[in-house]
C-alpha cells in the first residue's frame, strides 16, 4: 500500500503544481496517471505546441512547461504510479481514502485530489461491428508484448507514428505484416515514412492504401478482416490474419472517476468555488479542466490557482488544529524533503563611510 | 457587429438557426460550443489544435470553403464515420462569405 498525504489522480500540469504547493506546507504527493508519463494533454498530444498565456512566460512549448513543473517539485520528492488508471476509491472509517488502479496498486490517503484534466487517455477503436468480440481474441489496441506476434499475420490500421513504428518492428517478428490506412500520405516522422516504403519495396510489408478495414470474420478468434479500397469500382477483399492492431491514438474519457459518486455536470465534477474546490465528497477534490463551476475556465493558469487554494484546505483538514500562515517563498524560501534549500540570497548591510 | 446565419443540425438530428459573429475570431467548433448545440466534453476536446476531430462536421451547403490544412486532412484520415464532405469544425474560421452555411454534427466517438 502506497502512502502519502495527498493523493493526486492525473499528472498532468494542474497535478504537479499542486506536488509544489503542497510541498511549501510539508505535504507529500503520489500522482497517478493512465499514461506512462507525466504532463497530461501537454505531453501526449501537444508537446511541441507554445503556449502563450502561462503568466511570466511569454512563450513556452507545453513539453518544456512541463520539464520546468517536473524541475519545480523535484526537492518535495513526489511519488508515481505511471501507465494505471484509478479505478475505485473506498473511504474508511477514519474519513481517509484507498484509490485502486486497473493493475491493483493500492493507494491509501488522507486527502484525494482529482485533477484529471478530460480524463484518462484511451485507445480509440474504430467502429466495426463485432470488434468488441474479438477484443483479447485477436484484437488489441496496445502492444504490450511484441512476442505475442511472432509468426503471426499481423494487420495494423493507421496513419501515425505508431502504426509505422510497430509496422516497422514487427516486420522482424511476424510472419506478415499488412499496414492499412485510409490515406497515401502518413503523418509521422519523415525516417520512419522511408523506412516504410523501404521494407515494402522489400516485400516486408504489404501495404495497402487508400484503404479501410471494414468488417471483421472469425468464431472465437479472429480468422480476417475484410479491407475496402478506396473508390467503389473495388470489391472487398478478405484477408486472412491472426491479429489486427487498430492504431487510431488516443483519446480521453472521464471513465470509471464518473462512477465514484461525485456530482458530475456537463462531463466535469461540480466543485465549490467559493472555497476550496472540494467537491460533494468531502475529502476529495477536484482541480483543473476536470472540474467545473459557475464561470469556469479551463486554463492551466487557473489549475495552477485551484491547485494552491486546495492545498491550503488539504492542510487544514489535516491538521484541523494547527494554526498556519501563508508564506511567500522569497520569505520563506523552497526547503525540500531532499534536504535541498533554496532562498533569496541575504542582503548584505555595509556601513558607509 | 456583423452577425451571418449559420444552419446547423445537431447530433440528434434538431436543426438549429444560430448567428454567428463574424469579428469575434470564432469558428465553428466554437459556435456549436457557445450555442451549447451539443455536450460540453463532447466537443472541442483537444481545444481547437486539429488533433481530436470531436468538432467533424459534414458540410451540407455548397459554400466554398477554405481548403483543409495538412493538420486537419492528417486528422481526418484517422477520424471515424469520415464522409467526402467531413470537416473539423474548429478549422473553419467564421467569415462574412459562409452567411447561409449548413452543417451537420458528425456522430461522437464512443
Amino acid at each position: 500500500m502506497i502512502k502519502t498525504d495527498i493523493l493526486i489522480i492525473g499528472a498532468g500540469p494542474t497535478g504537479l503544481f499542486a506536488v509544489f504547493e503542497a510541498g511549501l506546507l510539508k505535504l507529500k504527493c503520489h500522482l497517478i496517471d493512465a499514461l506512462p508519463q507525466a504532463g497530461g494533454q501537454c505531453s501526449e498530444i501537444y508537446p511541441k505546441k507554445p503556449i502563450y498565456d502561462i503568466p511570466g512566460f511569454p512563450e513556452v512549448l507545453a513539453g518544456d512547461l512541463v520539464d520546468n513543473l517536473m524541475e519545480q517539485i523535484k526537492p518535495f520528492q513526489p511519488g508515481f504510479t505511471l501507465g494505471e488508471r484509478a479505478e475505485t476509491i473506498e473511504k474508511l472509517e477514519d474519513d481517509s481514502f484507498v484509490v485502486t488502479t486497473n493493475k491493483g496498486t493500492k493507494h491509501h490517503a488522507p486527502i484525494v485530489a482529482i485533477a484529471g484534466g478530460l480524463g484518462s487517455f484511451e485507445p480509440r477503436r474504430p467502429l466495426l461491428e463485432n470488434l468488441s468480440q474479438f477484443e483479447d481474441n485477436g484484437v488489441a489496441y496496445i502492444i504490450k508484448d511484441p512476442e505475442v506476434y511472432r509468426d503471426k499475420r499481423v494487420v495494423i490500421a493507421g496513419g501515425g507514428d505508431s502504426a509505422l513504428d510497430w509496422s516497422i518492428f514487427l516486420s522482424d517478428v511476424a510472419a506478415e505484416v499488412t499496414l492499412v490506412h485510409r490515406r497515401n500520405e502518413f503523418r509521422g516522422a519523415l525516417d520512419s515514412v522511408e523506412k516504410v516504403q523501404h521494407l515494402k519495396d522489400a516485400g516486408k510489408i504489404n501495404l495497402i492504401t487508400p484503404a479501410e478495414i471494414i468488417s471483421l470474420e472469425g468464431k472465437d478468434r479472429l480468422e480476417a478482416v475484410v479491407v475496402k479500397k478506396a473508390g467503389d469500382t473495388e470489391e472487398p477483399v478478405t484477408l486472412e490474419v491472426d491479429n489486427f492492431i487498430p492504431l487510431f491514438g488516443l483519446s480521453p474519457k472521464l471513465g470509471p472517476i464518473g462512477d465514484w459518486g461525485l456530482e458530475i455536470e456537463k462531463n466535469a465534477i461540480k466543485v465549490d468555488n467559493t472555497l476550496d474546490y472540494q467537491t460533494n465528497i468531502s475529502g476529495i477534490y477536484a482541480i483543473g479542466d476536470v472540474n467545473t463551476y459557475p464561470g469556469k475556465l479551463k486554463l492551466i493558469l487557473c489549475g495552477f490557482h485551484e491547485a494552491t487554494l486546495m492545498c491550503q484546505s488539504a492542510y487544514q483538514r489535516i491538521f484541523p488544529d494547527k494554526k498556519y500562515v501563508m508564506k511567500y517563498t522569497t520569505v520563506g524560501g523552497v526547503t525540500g524533503f531532499d534536504g535541498s534549500k533554496k532562498e533569496a540570497p541575504k542582503a548584505v548591510v555595509k556601513a558607509i563611510d | 457587429m456583423s452577425d451571418i446565419k449559420i444552419k446547423i443540425t445537431d447530433r440528434e438530428g434538431v436543426l438549429h438557426e444560430v448567428d454567428a459573429p463574424t469579428d469575434m475570431n470564432m469558428n465553428l467548433m466554437e459556435i456549436v460550443r457557445s450555442y451549447e448545440l451539443a455536450p460540453e466534453g463532447t466537443i472541442g476536446i483537444c481545444g481547437g489544435m486539429a488533433m481530436c476531430a470531436s468538432c467533424q462536421c459534414y458540410v451540407k451547403s455548397a459554400h466554398e470553403l477554405p481548403e483543409k490544412s495538412d493538420d486537419e486532412d492528417a486528422m481526418l484520415a484517422e477520424a471515424f464515420n469520415v464522409e467526402d464532405n467531413s470537416r473539423l469544425g474548429c478549422q473553419l474560421h467564421i467569415t462574412e462569405n459562409m452567411d447561409g452555411l449548413e452543417v451537420e454534427l458528425a456522430p461522437e466517438e464512443l
